[in-house]
């Protein structure tokens, strides 16, 4: 017989951003970490660059739902995310998110780990295995899928972590340095990766890495001390570089030069 | 087209009999946009040459795969239940059996076990919801089946898998099981609904404390069984109990974020 489509595979999506905030600030603890941040995506890969302690994690961890927005407005996958009482479940069904401190169970095998976070994610029961099949082949691990997840090196752990991220086919894909580990090669396979995921989710990929960013994603949005201070497309942010930056690719360049404006703003 | 396509159309719109008039095509088509129960009927009835194909294809492109076993052990126990929870559990049973050597090497004093029986569940209950003993914690407060039912889930499987061991520890000792078994579950819904204040892990130890302070430690002091514990107390824990529970139900979506405090 042949597989026909579900409703819920054919609805058209009624949102016109997967992530839409404004105003957003998030603490981290005690520390206000996102200070008033507006943000719009949609569909595509977009690189979430920043310094360390720009708020990456923190923001991150808000789109995934997972802290409460201290105030601002968050729109998930067009429904509010920011409401004390705000019914996350529809959002967290349609997500996927690989978290920076990527925690596992170290007796599951990779199979069984993807396994367990489709159930997490209320994937059909009778679609887990072949879901979570398709997901570890599709970040190249099925060699390994019975391996133990102590076994791995870290490298093929954050693949495995990618694997449970996307079992689900989310709508949303947040991923928090997903290239932390990962060889040349791996890093290639990667992106193509993220470039054929990003054709109809909105994928949000947050790294320290000029380069993968420039290669693999549609949009960039840099984060300066809890706010977006700018957004467009890697050519744009390869233009913004001049000489006397440092850096050694015009991307590069150009993020030093947004990255010195935003302090040199921040200062004054 | 709002009622479902019969067989005889579905047959002919797959083009197995002569084909249809492009107006009654276009009826099928925007029927089946909508429904899904005819749309997995026409999977059916497609032509066997199409049908073959795709079987012929699906079966080149999955026997190219690597061949992968699922690994079905355990399945039920990984989703009710996670690995640092075993360790808890044993330091409990490991507790109540202490309780019992207690109570046998002193039968004159007032039963150990009954004094802890009711608080030993929350050792572990103090897991179910922790950043600290979970290494998961944050792909599960992400997923929908995180949050106040995930608290749940593993309370229950504490339970279950302590409220065995007390029974039998509470036989062989002699006492009688309504006497902590109310007690228990009132402690427990106790712990869960100051956990939607406080984080499940530190009510848990606010809980016991109180515990200790109210009921072991006087009856340390006095040599006497505290008044709570009579039997004639049971409506009384019964009533607490669901009104905790009921509580806890009401602040349920505060185990939807997971707060630092957890």
């Amino acid at each position: 017989m042949v597989r026909s489509l579900s409703e819920s595979e054919l609805r058209p999506t009624t949102w016109e951003h997967a992530v839409q905030a404004h105003g957003l600030q998030v603490r981290a603890g005690r520390h206000l970490a996102v200070t008033g941040l507006d943000l719009r995506i949609g569909v595509g890969v977009h690189g979430l660059l920043g310094p360390n302690g720009a708020g990456k994690t923190t923001l991150m961890r808000a789109l995934a739902t997972v802290l409460r927005p201290a105030a601002g407005s968050l729109n998930l996958l067009g429904r509010p995310a920011h409401e004390r009482r705000a019914d996350l479940r529809p959002i967290r069904r349609m997500m996927g998110y690989l978290p920076q401190e990527f925690g596992y169970y170290p007796k599951f095998t990779v199979h069984e780990f993807v396994e367990y976070t489709a159930w997490l994610k209320e994937v059909p029961t009778a679609d887990i295995t072949v879901a979570a099949e398709r997901a570890i082949a599709r970040v190249g691990l099925t060699e390994r899928a019975g391996s133990k997840l102590k076994q791995l090196s870290g490298g093929m752990l954050r693949r495995a972590g990618v694997a449970q991220a996307i079992v689900n086919d989310p709508a949303l894909l947040l991923l928090d340095e997903p290239t932390v580990g990962l060889d040349p090669e791996q890093r290639l396979t990667f992106r193509e990766l993220l470039r054929d995921l990003g054709a109809d989710t909105c994928v949000l990929v947050s790294t320290h890495l000029v380069e993968d960013v420039v290669a693999s994603c549609t949009d960039v949005v840099i984060v300066h001390a809890g706010r977006v201070v700018w957004q467009g497309t890697p050519a744009e942010l390869a233009e913004r570089g001049g000489t006397g930056d440092p850096g050694d690719s015009a991307a590069e360049r150009g993020y030093a030069a947004v990255i010195r404006q935003a302090r040199r703003e921040a200062g004054a | 087209m709002n009622s479902h396509i019969d067989d005889d159309l579905l047959a002919r719109y797959a083009g197995i009999s002569e084909s249809l008039p492009d107006a009654a095509v276009w009826g099928v088509e925007v029927h089946l946009d909508s429904c899904s129960g005819c749309r997995s009927r026409l999977g059916e009835v497609v032509h066997p040459g199409t049908a073959a194909m795709v079987a012929r294809v699906g079966g080149e492109l999955t026997g190219s795969l690597p061949a992968m076993v699922p690994y079905r052990r355990f399945g039920v126990v990984r989703r009710w239940s996670t690995w640092s929870l075993l360790p808890r559990l044993m330091v409990s049973v490991g507790a109540l059996v202490a309780a019992l050597l207690l109570e046998v090497v002193n039968p004159h004093y007032p039963s150990p076990v009954l004094l802890i029986a009711p608080v030993v569940p929350l050792f572990g209950v103090a897991a179910a919801c922790s950043r600290r003993d979970d290494p998961a914690w944050e792909l599960v407060a992400a997923s929908p089946r995180g949050g106040a039912l995930m608290v749940l889930r593993r309370t229950v499987t504490v339970l279950a898998a302590l409220l065995p061991v007390l029974a039998v520890v509470g036989w062989a000792v002699g006492t009688s099981v309504a006497l902590w078994l109310l007690p228990c579950l009132t402690v427990t819904s106790a712990t869960i609904a100051l956990g939607s204040l406080l984080g499940v892990r530190r009510a848990a130890g606010v809980v016991a404390a109180a515990w200790v302070a109210v009921v072991t430690a006087p009856a340390m002091l006095t040599h006497q069984l505290p008044d709570v514990l009579d039997a004639d107390k049971a409506p009384v824990w019964a009533m607490t109990g669901l009104v905790l529970a009921a509580l806890a139900w009401t602040r349920a979506e505060a185990f939807q974020r997971l707060a630092s405090r957890n």
